[in-house]
This record gives structure tokens, C-alpha cells and sequence, in this order.
């Protein structure tokens, strides 16, 4: 019986930690919707760019992880800001389709750029935290999942308040709102997208790093780009907070799904349990459980 | 020449070939095809095979997405559909060939059709993202269900017989998929002549509009998802036979994006775009593979290197293409076609 609560509890606080990285993307992905509706199928690539340009500037240039980590948050910014310039201004009036099809293609592009340049094996961060593991109320969980969790915490909550209070924040939401009123009250949209976009690869950067420190860095990063739908859609495509939310939840539900019915199903059901999971609650509520809900108009 | 082309019947305004001169131009593709085995290489003959069984798949996923307005990332989970089913039916049950391809291409068309059904509450980007999902459950079942399809290790598929003559090599397969080809061309573009059609397009157009004028939405979406599932379908069924393996490895989301790329690029709407997008598609990485291969001999092992510029090359001609020319090589056919059809006019 202890064991089985033990059980319990140890995949619910993997799924905490696990959850605090999917907000973390989730939130960069809804502030690119909500902003430009454009659905980033490159999320998963901005990921995977940060934790690769962090892991060479420690390992290949020796730079302290500090001063790495806030150099790799101004590479990703510069490369949000190129990338919307240039790729993202053009599509704005396109059909939805065609913008899919953009980010689908510049997912590719960016995925075929890091494997030119850093290849295809595995890669590991330098040990910055310790192995032991700390004992929590009779749970084991690693050092380096109980700094990403703060830290992810941190940054959802640092950023949930830059919309919230600051003036650049207010901005935003009044450009996601609607973009005309928002020209007409002086606000420069085309620097929103720019910020929107840089915002967001930031967040997916600081994930990347996050989960190149606990699972090693590879390709498959990228499918967390794809992971972070059902997310999305749990919480409404645009709202912020139901991001957060969403990420906590399917990270939760995944592990759960993984932990009681892999035996059943005979492995892999982490991966496909959250979209079992999408399709269910776009059945129930398309929106989401904070999103707003369209209304068509002839 | 057509800009002096006048129709007093509307019969001979839905004609898809109005003058002799188009005709007579088809006759003469038509030969150059019939012909084309007896003088190219194997290696040849297998990439236009390969282009005639995208083709049809290429041509389901623009009925969906081009004409009905309803986006599907889903497409390559149908293939893998039609892909598993004729395999089973022809190794564990030892159906013929030409029993287990229609079978499988319903069977696909019914699959669809049920991933069609949350069609009738979302639209737009969340039924993108329902059908992505349903790209992943599926490829989750196949790898899964070992029983039934062998999961990893896949299946070996005959080839397929008829009346003792075996079509076994790439020559014998061009004639029969170049067949297949053109029924799927022909019943494509003869699909927007009747209502059904008609009612697709209405559908992508204005959808509440349509549903006004007495459209019945919910079963004209389904049916698109049906229709567009059974050419997926086919054209699984005869890359399995092809190929003769399948493994679950090919029918990933990797294809489904890749059919998209292709309608995208060749210009959504429209059949012969279909057409268009599939060659370049097709023939863009064969080109790159055969550089990739004589530049061995000067650079060494860039095997790697090829696959990733591959990827590079891919996502950046489909950027090139929707930031520069979104309608695609459907449009720029179309503009060099009527400068040469009104020369020296400019409008007709």
C-alpha cells in the first residue's frame, strides 16, 4: 500500500518537473499566437537551439554556465528578431495553411542547420550539480530536477508578471486583442511581433537548457516542439495562464499514463498519451479551459 | 487559339480540354510516357514509379486541404492505413492483389472518416491539431499492435500477380502504376464537374454560407475526409506492393508533411498543381542525392551531410516558394501559359 502512494507520488513529482518545462515552451508558443496567430510549429527547433549553443559556448569556448546561459538568451533573441523580419513579416494576411506550412519549414531548416553543424550524437552538459540524490518526504528526486523546477517556476512566474504590470506586457495583450486598436493607440505592432517572437525563443531556449541538463541533447529535443500542443489546447491557445496550466497538466497525466498503463499497453504510452488526451478535450471543449471562444461572423 | 475561343452550349464549357490544340499536345505526352521505359535506366523508371504513387496520394490530400478547406496533417497516418491493410490481407489471408487494393483503400477511406468526425465541431487550426494527433495515434497502433501488423520489424508484401504474370520489376510497375496515375488524375479533376465537388468548394470557401444555400456541411466534410483517405489509401497499398516491405518507420509524420510540401508547392486547389508539386518534390532530393554521391569521390564520407542539406534544401524552397509565389508552380505555370496562349495581347 506504502508503496503503491510511494509510486504515485514519485510520477507525480517527475510530472511536476517535467510539467514546469512543458509550461515554460507552452507559454513561448501561446505568446506567438496570441500576438500574430501564427501556430509555431518551430518551437521545438528554438529549443533545441538554445541548449545547443549553450552546451558550445561551455564546453567549446570554456565560459561559466552563468555567463553561457545569458549569452545563448541574447543569440536566441537576435535569432527570433532575423527570423520574424525576414520570414514571418512577409506571411502576415497569407491563409492559415500557408503559414503552418512556413514555421513547418523553418522547423526543417533550423533542425537541418544544427545537425550540419553539431551532428547527430548525443551530448551531455558538464556535471554542475551533484548525483546524490535528496530525500523529500520519503521521495528521491535528483538535484538537478529540483533546480530546473525552481528555476522553471521562476521564469513562468517572472514572465506571467512582466505581462501583467509592465507597460510592454500591457502592450502585448492590447496587440493580441486586436491589432487595430492597438495601432491606433500609438503602439508599434511590428516591434509587438518582434518582442513576441523573442520573448518566446527565450523561454523555449531556457527549456532546452533545462532539459539538456537533466536528459542529454540530441535531435529528438525537437519533439518537444509537437509535445506542446496538447498543452496548448488544454488551456486555450490564447491564454497565458492556461498554458501553465497545461503544461503542468499533461505533464502530470503523461507521467501517470506512462507510470499505470505501460505494463497494459506494452511500452511508449508517454508519447502517445498526450494527444490521446488532445483529441479528447477537443472533443469536449475545443477552446481549451480558458481560451476565448470565436465567434464566426458572415 | 483561345482567346478567339467562344462556347454557345455550357457543355462545351465544362469541356476540360477546349481546343484541338491541347489535345493533340496530350496525345503526344501521352506516347512520350508509353514510351519513355525502352529508353532511361532503372533508376529512372523507379523515380517516376515513385511519382506516380505520391501522385495519388497527392492528389487525396489537395481534395481535403486544397479544395474543402480542411487541414490535414494526418494524411501520411491514411497511407500507412491502406499500406497495413493490403499487406494483411494479402499475406494473412492471401487476398489477390486486386481484391486487397480496393478493400484497403475503403478501409483507409472509413479510418479517415472517423478522424472526419470532429470535423462538424472545429475548424481551421484546431482540426490541423486534431489531425496531427491522430497522425501519432495511429502510428502508435501500428507499432504497438504487434499481432496484427509486426509492429518494428514490418511485413514482407508480394507483389502483385495477375493471371500468372508477376509484376516484379520497375518496368512492369511503371506501366501499371502509370495507369494508376491517371485514373486518380482523371477522377480528380472530374470530381470538381459534379455537385460533390462543387460542394467542396463551397465548403472551403464560406462554410456557414454554404450550409445556408443547403449544402449539408457535416456530410460533405466527412465525405471529403472519406475520399481523400481512400486515394491515401491506394496509394499506400501500392507503395507496400512496390516496395515489397513495409515498416512503420515510413509512414511517420516526416510523410505527411511531405505530402503537404507538396501540395503547397505545386498550388493548393488545383489537380495539375498536385501533379507539379509531386514531380518537384520528388525529383529536388533525387538530384541532390545523385550530387551528393559524385561529390563522395572529391569530399569523402558526406552521407551525413547530404541527408541534413536535404532537410535544409526542403525547408527552405517551400519558404522561398510561400513567401515569393504562395499560389505555387500551379500559378507560374498558369501566368507563362496565358503569355503564350494571348501573345502579343496581355489580357484575354
Amino acid at each position: 500500500m506504502a508503496e503503491n502512494i510511494s509510486f504515485l507520488a514519485q510520477l507525480l513529482l517527475t510530472g511536476f518537473v517535467l510539467g514546469s518545462v512543458y509550461s515554460l515552451v507552452a507559454l513561448g508558443f501561446v505568446l506567438i499566437y496570441k500576438s500574430t496567430s501564427i501556430l509555431n510549429f518551430a518551437q521545438g527547433e528554438l529549443l533545441m537551439f538554445g541548449a545547443y549553443v549553450c552546451l558550445a559556448l561551455v564546453v567549446g569556448f570554456r565560459i561559466p554556465f552563468i555567463w553561457a546561459f545569458l549569452l545563448t538568451l541574447a543569440f536566441s533573441f537576435i535569432l527570433a528578431v532575423l527570423l520574424e523580419r525576414a520570414i514571418l513579416r512577409p506571411m502576415i494576411g497569407e491563409p492559415i495553411i500557408s503559414i503552418i506550412m512556413v514555421t513547418i519549414a523553418l522547423s526543417a531548416v533550423l533542425r537541418s542547420l544544427i545537425q550540419i553543424v553539431w551532428g547527430t550524437e548525443t551530448k551531455v552538459f558538464p556535471r554542475i550539480f551533484s548525483e546524490e540524490p535528496i530525500r523529500f518526504l520519503g521521495l528521491f528526486i535528483a538535484e538537478v530536477h529540483l533546480y530546473s523546477l525552481l528555476f522553471a517556476l521562476i521564469c513562468v512566474v517572472l514572465f506571467a508578471l512582466f505581462f501583467k504590470f509592465s507597460s510592454a506586457g500591457l502592450a502585448m495583450r492590447v496587440t493580441a486583442f486586436d491589432q487595430q486598436i492597438a495601432q491606433t493607440l500609438g503602439i508599434n505592432i511590428k516591434k509587438i511581433f518582434a518582442l513576441s517572437w523573442a520573448i518566446s525563443a527565450i523561454v523555449s531556449s531556457i527549456g532546452g537548457i533545462i532539459l539538456g541538463n537533466i536528459n542529454g541533447i540530441n535531435n529528438a529535443l525537437a519533439a518537444m516542439g509537437l509535445k506542446v500542443f496538447p498543452c496548448v489546447i488544454l488551456g486555450g491557445l490564447d491564454s497565458i495562464l492556461g498554458a501553465i496550466i497545461g503544461g503542468f497538466s499533461i505533464g502530470i497525466l503523461e507521467n501517470l499514463a506512462g507510470g499505470y498503463l505501460d505494463p497494459v499497453f506494452g511500452g511508449g504510452v508517454k508519447d502517445v498519451a498526450p494527444f490521446v488526451f488532445l483529441v479528447i478535450i477537443l472533443m469536449i471543449k475545443p477552446y481549451g479551459l480558458f481560451g476565448k471562444i470565436r465567434i464566426e461572423r458572415l | 487559339m483561345p482567346c478567339g475561343l467562344f462556347h454557345t452550349v455550357y457543355k462545351t464549357d465544362e469541356h476540360i480540354f477546349k481546343t484541338i490544340w491541347v489535345k493533340s499536345w496530350l496525345v503526344a505526352f501521352g506516347f512520350f510516357l508509353l514510351l519513355l521505359p525502352f529508353f532511361v535506366s532503372n533508376y529512372v523508371l523507379y523515380v517516376c514509379n515513385m511519382i506516380s504513387i505520391f501522385i495519388v496520394g497527392a492528389i487525396g490530400l489537395n481534395i481535403l486541404t486544397g479544395f474543402t478547406g480542411q487541414i490535414s496533417i494526418g494524411h501520411g497516418a491514411f497511407v500507412a492505413v491502406g499500406a497495413y491493410t493490403s499487406a494483411i490481407l494479402t499475406t494473412k489471408l492471401g487476398f489477390p492483389f486486386w481484391i486487397a487494393l480496393p478493400i484497403a483503400g475503403f478501409f483507409a477511406a472509413f479510418i479517415g472518416m472517423i478522424f472526419g468526425i470532429p470535423s462538424l465541431r472545429i475548424k481551421g487550426l484546431y482540426l490541423a491539431i486534431a489531425t496531427l494527433a491522430a497522425q501519432f495515434i495511429i502510428d502508435y497502433a501500428i507499432v504497438h499492435w504487434e499481432r496484427l501488423t509486426n509492429g518494428i520489424t514490418g511485413i514482407s508484401v508480394p507483389s502483385p500477380t495477375l493471371f500468372g504474370f508477376v509484376f516484379d520489376n520497375d518496368k512492369k510497375f511503371y506501366y501499371l502504376l502509370l495507369g494508376f496515375a491517371l485514373v486518380a488524375v482523371v477522377s480528380g479533376r472530374n470530381l470538381f464537374r459534379t455537385r460533390v465537388g462543387r460542394a467542396f468548394i463551397a465548403i472551403r470557401d464560406r462554410d456557414i454560407s454554404a450550409e445556408l444555400i443547403g449544402v449539408d456541411i457535416f456530410k460533405y466534410k466527412l465525405l471529403a475526409f472519406g475520399i481523400s483517405s481512400f486515394y491515401a489509401g491506394v496509394a499506400g497499398s501500392l507503395w507496400g506492393h512496390y516496395t515489397n516491405v513495409i515498416t512503420p518507420e515510413h509512414f511517420t509524420i516526416v510523410l505527411s508533411i511531405d505530402y503537404l510540401a507538396m501540395i503547397i508547392v505545386g498550388g493548393l486547389g488545383s489537380i495539375l498543381g498536385a501533379v507539379f508539386g509531386v514531380v518537384f518534390m520528388i525529383i529536388v532530393p533525387e538530384l541532390l542525392t545523385t550530387v551528393g554521391i559524385l561529390l563522395k569521390s572529391t569530399f569523402g564520407e558526406i552521407t551525413a551531410l547530404i541527408s541534413a542539406i536535404k532537410g535544409l534544401v526542403f525547408g527552405v524552397t517551400i519558404i522561398l516558394f510561400l513567401v515569393f509565389e504562395p499560389d505555387g508552380l500551379f500559378e507560374i505555370w498558369r501566368r507563362v501559359r496565358d503569355y503564350w496562349k494571348l501573345w502579343p495581347f496581355s489580357y484575354r
